[in-house]
């Protein structure tokens, strides 16, 4: 065979795995790369405009097509703006492999221009990541990252390639199969595990499924749907687990945790078994620890051991894959008697609804959200949040199903992702109405989205909720700090300082500033504006501009149940 | 469940490859895992390097420290040396400065009695090469702080491999 450059091998190997679409920045250490891309049609590069938006576009890209998603920057600050985007794909195990320029093999430890240790840096925040120190190597190499960035727990990868390396001429040829002696992820339950779990599924008087954001990564929505379906046993889910079933489900109960529904956490509390499948018991959803589901015996179903056990301690831990697992469980299942417990769970519910307590006249999130599943309620349609109050507004009172995806950063917790996650899950799927929820916070963490929105002509709808505060830390500030808004007024500044009484009425004007890029710019001040802004963004798509939609929002909306950090799920502040 | 903090060891089989050391070690400072000694060293097979770690831990932390290593892609086996019959050695120097005479010829005795090497020697110093269990090492390094007046130690973390003969303990 020919010999080729690293470069060309590396153009080949995309193209190989499928890679359509690729995430780029360029810079002079991945200059060479760029040209070879350049020469060859079959990979399409998007040009984010900060490499932290260019990977929170290929991981919404990634968790709303199912494929790896793909990055290129350059050496140096191209890898660092990675890192954030890196522990998100991390916690919420998102397969990306994520290629970045490296200086030449000789000037690696002499503090070159743009050198930075990369692969050290983000060692504790990636699946795996290695720097091709052979031209020999890099073949194999490509090829085991995208390897293991999609199987077992899905993940980040990163591929660090020097310079010189991929100057170099060598083999063409790409390998077929992987074979790394260390990591063999197996997929397939323990069957007699899977019939003890079933046995106390028989047995409980009070069972309860918990769902996690690994039965959306299975895609094993279907089956799980029709296990509840065939057991009549109720689900609570975290909110990377909300549309593990429909929403509107009648054996679906809500999210639990922190800012769970009330039912839900009263029945985790009153639970006796508690059979949960891809979760990790995040903090957020246990509260305090010891008194987590106290009633319980506890199923656990994970592809990661190591989440296993870690936090909630398991009676009966199954190492598998949600699909394969409980598509194992279909063929076992059988009826469970839940009429009783079904009863005391609607108790609960109608005690106390999830539901913002009404003031007349006055818009709130609830109604953006319900108005959102009214005129969206026929589009195929992913939701994108970014993280603050608007992510759990939306994770309580959106109705996700067949039709309707939420992405959310569960783990990490990363405000600027909305926005430019919207942007990759638009990218992976035109056809989609793809709708970003983001606070005015949010989104001006990454606001120069909207060059990459307008230029690859993405329909998307932007919410901003605007409430002119940091509003989820603000609600910490207002409920156990006193009411000491220190650095969440995002008004403030050189006048408040000074003293002065009332603070400059705001910030950017995001209508202007959507049409200062080109895009549609909607604000809504009033509930009756709320159903036509929306039907106007959906007219706008057939324009392919983006359309942002501002909602002035009250800053004392509060979201409601909350447990107190460190709290047990069953004290919940109400309202 | 065992919640007493207690000595364990690991026996590490990982990819000979540049960041692996660096990656278990990191492992450990990123989770708060106790680690009391690592060494490692290449193989029979220049691939693959073997690593015998001792932690300080409760049998809960132990479960999770096993199950991290085995997830990490360059790990290729986990062993647990707790519970199974292994020989475990490690080697120790010590150097004994400002030695009289008389302290000299007691150090020689105490080569004799601790079966070290006498590997260096000079006029008021002698240099002692211990290879022992790393418990027995520092009873050793204790003796000889209270016996004379400065010593300068360094030890090379304890190495261990699946005993053939040695009964269960």
């Amino acid at each position: 065979m020919k010999k080729i450059s690293g470069n060309k091998l590396l153009v080949k190997a995309l193209r190989e795995e499928g890679v359509d679409i690729l995430f780029g920045y360029p810079g002079a250490c991945t200059i060479d790369i760029s040209d070879e891309i350049y020469k060859q049609n079959y990979t399409k590069v998007i040009l984010p405009r900060h490499e932290q938006a260019l990977v929170h576009a290929a991981d919404a890209y990634a968790r709303s097509t199912g494929k790896v998603g793909v990055c290129l920057v350059t050496s140096g600050p191209g890898a660092t703006n990675l890192v954030t985007g890196l522990a998100t794909a991390n916690y919420d195990s998102v397969p990306l492999v994520c290629f970045t320029g490296q200086v030449a093999r000789h000037l690696i430890g002499n503090d070159a221009f743009q050198e930075v240790d990369i692969v050290g840096i983000t060692r504790s925040i990636t699946k795996y990541g290695i720097t091709v120190k052979k031209r020999e190597d890099l073949g194999r190499i490509i090829k085991e990252a995208f390897y293991i960035a999609r199987t077992g727990r899905p993940g980040p990868v990163l591929v660090d390639l020097p310079k010189d390396v991929m100057a170099e001429l060598g083999s063409g040829e790409y390998p077929g199969t992987v074979n790394i002696r260390g990591y063999k992820p197996s997929t397939t339950a323990h069957i007699g595990q899977l019939k003890r779990a079933i046995k106390m599924l028989g047995k409980a008087k009070r069972p309860l499924f918990l769902a996690g954001g690994g039965v959306n990564i299975a895609r094993a929505n279907e089956s799980f749907r029709k296990m509840v379906e065939i057991t009549k046993v109720p689900v609570v889910t975290t909110i990377m687990g909300r549309g593990a079933i429909p929403t509107d489900h009648p054996l679906f109960i809500g999210n639990l945790g922190m800012h769970g529904a009330y039912a839900s956490n009263m029945a985790v509390g009153e639970c006796d078994l508690l059979f949960s499948i891809g979760t990790r018991f995040n903090d957020r959803i246990t509260g305090k620890l010891h008194a987590f589901a106290p009633n319980a015996q506890i199923v656990h179903i994970d592809i990661d051991t190591a989440s296993i056990s870690r936090n909630i301690k398991v009676d009966v831990p199954i190492v598998a894959d949600a699909k394969e697992a409980i598509d194992k469980l279909l063929e076992y299942v059988e009826v469970c008697d839940t009429a009783k417990w079904l009863d005391e769970i609607s108790v609960w519910k109608r005690m106390h609804p999830l539901k913002m307590k009404l003031k007349n006249g006055v818009m709130q999130a609830q109604d953006i959200l319900e108005t959102i599943n009214e005129v969206f309620k026929d589009d195929e349609k992913i939701v994108v949040t970014d993280v603050g109050q608007h992510q759990m507004f939306t994770s309580q009172y959106l109705e996700v199903n067949e039709k309707t995806r939420m992405l959310t950063s569960g783990g990490l917790g990363t405000m600027g992702y909305g926005f430019p996650g919207a942007v990759g899950a638009q990218i992976g799927n035109p056809d989609s109405t793809v709708i970003a929820i983001s606070g005015d916070g949010g989104m001006q963490m990454n606001i120069q989205e909207f060059a990459t929105a307008v230029l690859e002509e993405l329909p998307l709808i932007l919410c901003v909720f605007n409430n002119t505060y940091l509003g989820m830390v603000r609600q910490w500030q207002k409920l156990f700090y006193g009411k000491r808004y220190s650095m969440t007024d995002l008004r403030s500044g050189a006048a408040t300082r000074r003293g002065e009484e009332k603070p400059p009425t705001y910030t950017p004007d995001f209508v202007k500033l959507a049409e200062s890029y080109g895009a549609k710019g909607i604000r809504v001040t009033k509930p009756e504006e709320m159903a036509p802004a929306f039907e106007q963004a959906k007219k706008n798509r057939a324009l392919k501009v983006p359309t942002l939609i501002e909602f002035m929002l009250d800053p004392e909306d509060q979201v409601y149940p909350m447990v107190q950090p460190g709290g047990t799920l069953e004290e919940m502040i109400l309202d | 469940m065992d919640n007493t903090m207690r000595k364990r060891w690991i026996s590490l089989y990982v990819e000979n490859q540049v960041g692996v050391l660096s990656k278990i070690s990191g492992l450990f400072s990123a989770k708060c895992y106790n680690l009391e000694s690592l060494t490692v060293g290449t193989t029979e097979d220049p691939t693959i390097s073997r690593m015998t770690i001792e932690t300080l831990s409760d049998e809960e932390t132990y479960e999770q420290i096993k199950k991290q290593l085995n997830r990490m892609v360059e790990v290729i086996k986990v062993i647990d040396f707790t519970e199974i019959s292994v020989v475990m050695q490690e080697l120790m120097f010590i150097k004994v400065k400002n030695c009289s005479k008389e302290d000299k010829a007691e150090l020689f005795r105490i080569a004799q009695t601790y079966q070290a090497k006498v590997r260096d020697y000079g006029h008021d110093s002698l240099l002692l090469e211990f290879v022992h269990t790393a418990h027995k090492n520092s009873a050793i390094i204790q003796y000889l702080k209270s016996e004379f007046k400065t010593i300068e130690v360094v030890r090379g973390g304890t190495v261990g491999i699946e005993a053939i003969t040695m009964p269960k303990r």
